[in-house]
């Protein structure tokens, strides 16, 4: 793609996503008011029992009182400027409260993710190039069966056999507590914290690529570009990275964009699990203290996150994939 | 000695088909600086047979029995990597599709050195030369352009001249092609059977050219071999079949190819009063851009009129893109046009909303191209011809029993009715579109080209069909094809039609005679085998 | 309809899964007569392991006994995975059929809502919608189905794109019949097979879905499910294995069920793709 294009292309998504963005503050107004009850004991995070002062103060800080088009523009210029207003069960702003948990989802998601979509084209192709043989099959059933497995009973099982009977990881958090590391020491420590965690969330999206890498090699397999490239004389080695791989991977990014939200969100059922101090963990903790705003503060940051991945993706397909400038 | 031989070679199909050899006992020679042409319709085994000298048989099929000898080697007893080593070497090969035969991803130059780079010939910078020099040698336009391009940049007959420029890469002793211009337009069909002629004359190559289509065998054959379920029927020289078939079955495809002497009846048809016509019809549409690039308008028709006179049949030829289906859609208003009038017995069609239409439904029925697609393969055949009927208030068993009727007009056994369609061949399909179309009894039948997508000796059958429910019910018709043997033959009068306007309009007879356009005597000159007077049949 | 009979039952793993599936809803509704007692009452003595006191698969850390949760909560999640399956398809098609029949600026508008759902991150959604609108059965569903509904719009929009322009479509145009005749009568057939198959995958992460709800603590309170016996047992892992284990089995088999019977009605309605897939 030409430099100007591909310019054009990146600036026509990122103000595609801004619209995304805005219309999610959008949503997260219309749940606040959708929810039964004041309002404003939703910012506050409690039902009912608040201090009638605080209540008060909240509402006019938020404008509740005015008529509702006002309302929301007070909501919509407070996030732009990233207030996302007050956490008042830690009393802490939410915006301080993400920042500081974002850096431990992003390594555990990025891992994940790493992990699944190498592993995943990997089984995939090998399951694609030998299909119909018991490789084929094992890495089918191994599929299958991830594919049914709760991501948290995943985490569990995994804690029992690595934790629990062979001793062999660590089960909880992401640092050894009081061991006073330094250097290298902490990487590995962190490390060793990072691998079931990784490998829970990872193996469900694993499952997920390899099925959708060997569904895509098959039918690239079949098109009319590899017979021409056999009666060329080409290899079949060749054939397969040149030619299938190439073709096949392009439905894999774009299912692998689409499903960027699914892993966040399963980040918060495997934080829970391993107790890892993230943004998933972050959103358990709101759910215990039924913090609203600060599970709100969440979800959009989740959103964003995702909105973020997804121009990335569109990104790579697009310097992979000639044909997106007229497709765009 | 033969450059490429085939003997006596027979390819099994899977168990528990409905025969048990794809190709049975089929021998061929082809000889240095020659071009055979294999023959046959769809099921005869041609493909199959080009594909088992290339090694590149589907899995599911196995050759089992015979030798293909390749300028004496036998290429069955290879290994199959010095299989593999010969194909692009000294067999080349080149498809019917050309818009799926390329890689979409990868730089039509690269496409084109991965030849040379897998057979290890040259260094870098003598690749680059050469693909230069195939580049232009195939006759593309600024070669240095088309190299960097991708597939989805180039035209369809762009796209065939880059497969000829790969399969010729090395210089190969044998070209295998494939129907390589079956999905091309008429124009750059011509274009295309002209390079491959040229090139395999200057450089004394054998061609194995397979095809369907008689014109294409006689613009281009030296000798000519014909098959049918597997087995060859008769070979030959190209002139001795064309003009001399011996067997039954060739007798009866050559028999079958349309005539280009226009239509004799054509005087008699068109003395009616007028009954249909077109005014000024004018359709665009809007190809969208994207984000900061605007959207284009691209003109579909352009102001086009016509008029139908009772029983007569108007043709509408043209290329693919030409306008001639979207021209038909809207005199059905399938489409609703942006203006014009579509005037229908004094009652102008184009401003009526769909409510106000349905009583002219009855009127004006269509007939579709595609025998596959124009059948609700959830319905029963009874049903989807009596459907159209029991919409306009007839009650069930009248319409059931039209049903039958119409059945048995088309040549369909009653029995038909409690059948799905995928239970029948394309031409009986094509029977069954027919008798939805004939159900609503309409004075106006609009057909976009019923015929294009079936063999010729079924073709053959249904234009009869058509020729004579014409003539019984008195009907007018739309008639829109491509292929100008086919206008030719059953057209009064025809409108020629390029780029969304009609160029030329008129009597069948004349327009052929002394086409007035440009575009028109292109058109014909294009047509395959058009020096070629199909014998009489006996 | 005996050509697909056939078809499906050619395909071992569908057959095994609909016998799963049959088990599974056959526990589901014995639960009353198998487990009689209140699966929320104390049953024996907290902790005990399987196979001991009577208990086929223990006790948790207040007595109760883990195969009646586990019989109970069959109910639940086969009740929500069907609901809100039933739901989202209904969005979906409707939606769907919507954007692909009209196509131009309605279908542009239908796309961009159904893509904006789609980025979303579903759970945290439905978390988020759960929470804010008190945990219940209701709710539930209602969760799951606003999250799940989009990629029903996709498929079925694409169906009937596709089948709108599709010849017989065009046929019926011309005899004349009316928009809605043609919406039911020529494409929603046509366009059935996809939307089943999607539909029985998606009673599968619906459960998947409900199970994560009940273990972060978002289940009815009232009604026994595995999602919150596995939550139950998590803190106690390292004591009580069998509190943990057996509910999530239960649900790794039910989804693994609906998985293989969606398969297999995949392969069975499209012979041709089956055969491709190899």
């Amino acid at each position: 793609m030409e430099p100007a294009a591909l310019a054009r292309f990146v600036f026509g998504r990122i103000a595609k996503a801004a619209l995304v963005v805005l219309a999610i503050v959008v949503l997260n107004f219309v749940l606040i008011r959708l929810a039964p009850g004041d309002p404003a004991s939703v910012i506050a995070g409690q039902s009912g029992a608040a201090d009638p002062q605080f209540m008060e103060q909240l509402r006019r800080q938020f404008g509740l009182d005015r008529p509702l088009p006002e309302q929301l523009w007070i909501y919509v210029s407070r996030i732009v400027m990233l207030d996302l207003g007050v956490s008042h069960r830690q009393q802490r702003a939410v915006v301080d409260l993400l920042a500081e948990r974002l850096p431990a989802t992003l390594l555990l998601t990025g891992a994940a993710f790493v992990f699944a979509i190498s592993m995943g084209i990997l089984l995939g192709t090998l399951a694609a190039r030998r299909v119909g043989t018991l490789a084929d099959t094992l890495i089918t059933i191994l599929a299958l069966a991830c594919y049914a497995t709760p991501l948290f009973w995943v985490g569990l099982m995994l804690v029992l056999l690595f934790s629990v009977l062979l001793d062999w990881l660590p089960a909880f958090g992401m640092t050894s507590v009081g061991a006073n590391l330094t250097g290298f020491a902490v990487i590995v420590d962190i490390g060793r914290h990072l691998v079931l965690p990784a490998l829970t969330l990872g193996l469900f999206y694993l499952a997920i690529y390899a099925r959708l890498t060997r569904a895509s090699m098959l039918e690239v397999a079949d098109q009319d570009f590899v017979k021409t490239a056999r009666a060329k004389g080409v290899p079949e080695g060749r054939i397969l990275r040149a030619h299938v791989l190439r073709n096949a991977l392009l439905p894999v990014i774009t299912f692998a964009g689409i499903q960027a939200g699914q892993l966040i969100g399963g980040s918060i059922l495997v934080e829970t699990v391993f107790a890892w101090p993230g943004i998933g963990r972050l959103a358990f903790d709101a759910l215990l203290a039924r913090d609203y705003n600060l599970l709100l503060g969440v979800f959009f940051c989740t959103s964003v996150m995702v909105v973020a991945f997804n121009i990335v993706t569109d990104l790579l397909y697009a310097l992979i994939d000639p044909r997106i400038e007229v497709a765009s | 000695m033969s450059l490429l031989a085939i003997e006596n070679l027979t390819v099994a199909l899977p168990k528990g088909l409905d025969r048990p050899n794809a190709i049975e006992g089929v021998s061929l020679t082809l000889d240095k600086g020659e071009i055979l042409c294999v023959v046959g319709e769809s099921g005869s085994g041609k493909s199959i047979t080009a594909a088992s000298v290339m090694g590149l048989l589907p899995p599911a099929l196995r050759i089992s029995g015979g030798r293909i000898v390749l300028e004496g080697a036998d290429l069955l007893a290879l290994a199959p990597e010095q299989w593999r080593d010969l194909r692009g070497r000294r067999l080349g090969m080149i498809f019917q599709e050309p818009m799926t035969a390329l890689n979409p991803i990868m730089r039509v130059g690269e496409q084109i050195e991965e030849v040379l780079r897998v057979h290890g010939e040259g260094d870098r910078r003598a690749r680059a030369a050469r693909v230069g020099e195939l580049i232009e040698a195939v006759g593309l336009p600024d070669p240095a352009h088309i190299r960097s391009a991708y597939p989805f940049r180039l035209s369809g007959g762009q796209r065939q001249r880059v497969m000829i420029a790969m399969a010729l890469a090395l210089e190969p002793a044998v070209l295998i092609a494939d129907e390589p211009t079956t999905a091309l337009d008429v124009t750059t069909q011509m274009q295309i059977l002209q390079l491959i002629r040229s090139i395999q004359r200057a450089r004394g190559m054998g061609v194995l050219f397979i095809t369907h289509d008689f014109g294409v065998v006689a613009e281009i054959a030296d000798r000519i071999a014909v098959m049918q379920h597997g087995r060859i029927v008769e070979t030959g020289r190209a002139a001795d079949i064309l003009d001399r078939p011996q067997h039954d079955y060739t007798k009866s495809l050559i028999a079958a190819v349309p005539h280009l002497v226009a239509n004799a009846m054509a005087t008699e048809g068109a003395a009616g009063e007028p009954v249909f016509s077109a005014t000024g019809v004018r359709k665009s549409y809007w190809r969208r851009g994207s984000w900061l690039r605007r959207s284009t308008r691209v003109d579909a028709v352009r102001d086009a009129d016509f008029i139908l006179h009772k029983g007569e049949t108007l043709g509408l030829v043209g290329e693919s893109g030409s306008g001639k289906s979207t021209l038909a859609r809207c005199a059905v208003r399938l489409i609703d046009p942006e203006a014009g009038a579509i005037v229908y017995r004094g009652e102008d069609l184009a401003p009526l909303s769909r409510r106000a239409l349905r009583p002219y439904r009855k009127r004006i029925q269509m007939i579709f191209q595609d025998p596959f697609a124009s059948l609700n393969p959830r319905k029963k055949v009874g049903e989807i011809v009596a459907e159209g009927p029991i919409t306009h208030g007839e009650g069930r068993a009248a319409a059931t029993a039209r049903a039958r009727d119409l059945l048995r007009l088309v040549g369909l056994d009653p029995s038909a009715m409690e059948r799905y369609p995928h239970e029948f061949s394309g031409g009986q399909r094509q029977r069954i579109g027919i008798a939805r179309a004939l159900a609503l009894e309409p004075e106006i039948l609009v057909a976009d080209e019923p015929v294009s997508a079936l063999d010729v000796s079924v073709q053959a059958q249904v234009l009869d069909l058509l020729a004579d429910i014409r003539r019984r019910l008195g009907l007018t018709m739309l008639f829109i094809t491509h292929d100008l043997r086919v206008a030719a033959q059953i057209c009064d009068s025809v409108a020629v039609m390029k780029d969304g306007a009609i160029v030329e309009y008129g009597r069948t007879a004349q327009v052929f005679s002394a086409p007035a356009h440009a575009y028109t005597r292109a058109l014909i000159d294009a047509i395959p085998g058009k020096n070629w007077r199909p014998p009489a049949p006996v | 309809m005996r050509d697909f009979a056939r078809r499906f039952a050619r395909n071992v793993g569908a057959v095994f899964g609909l016998v799963l599936l049959l088990a599974v809803l056959a526990l589901a509704l014995l639960a009353p007569v198998l487990f009689p007692v209140d699966p929320w009452q104390m049953a024996g003595v907290p902790f005990a392991p399987p196979l001991e006191d009577g208990f086929l698969l223990g006790t948790d850390s207040l007595g109760r006994d883990v195969a009646a949760g586990i019989a109970h909560g069959a109910h639940i999640s086969l009740l929500v995975g069907l609901v809100s399956t039933v739901a989202a398809i209904a969005i979906g098609v409707t939606l769907g059929a919507v954007a692909g029949y009209a196509g131009g600026r309605i279908d542009d508008a239908i796309m961009r809502f159904t893509e904006f759902f789609q980025t979303i991150p579903s759970f945290v959604f439905a978390i988020v919608l759960v929470a804010i609108f008190t945990p219940s059965i209701s709710s539930i569903i209602a969760a799951i189905a606003i999250v799940s509904w989009p990629p029903v719009t996709r498929v079925v929009r694409g169906e009937f794109l596709s089948l709108r322009s599709r010849e017989f479509v065009q046929a019926a145009i011309v005899l004349g019949q009316s928009t809605p005749r043609i919406i039911f009568g020529q494409i929603l057939p046509n366009a059935l097979s996809p939307i089943i198959v999607l539909g029985s995958l998606m009673v599968a992460s619906a459960i998947l879905l409900e199970s994560a709800l009940s273990f972060l603590g978002l289940g009815d309170p009232n009604v026994m499910s595995w999602g919150f016996m596995i939550g139950a047992g998590r803190s106690v892992i390292r004591l009580a294995w069998w509190m943990s284990v057996f509910p999530g089995v239960a649900i790794f088999l039910t989804v693994l069920a609906l998985n293989l019977v969606g398969e297999g009605l995949s392969d069975a309605l499209n012979p041709r793709l089956a055969r491709r897939r190899g």
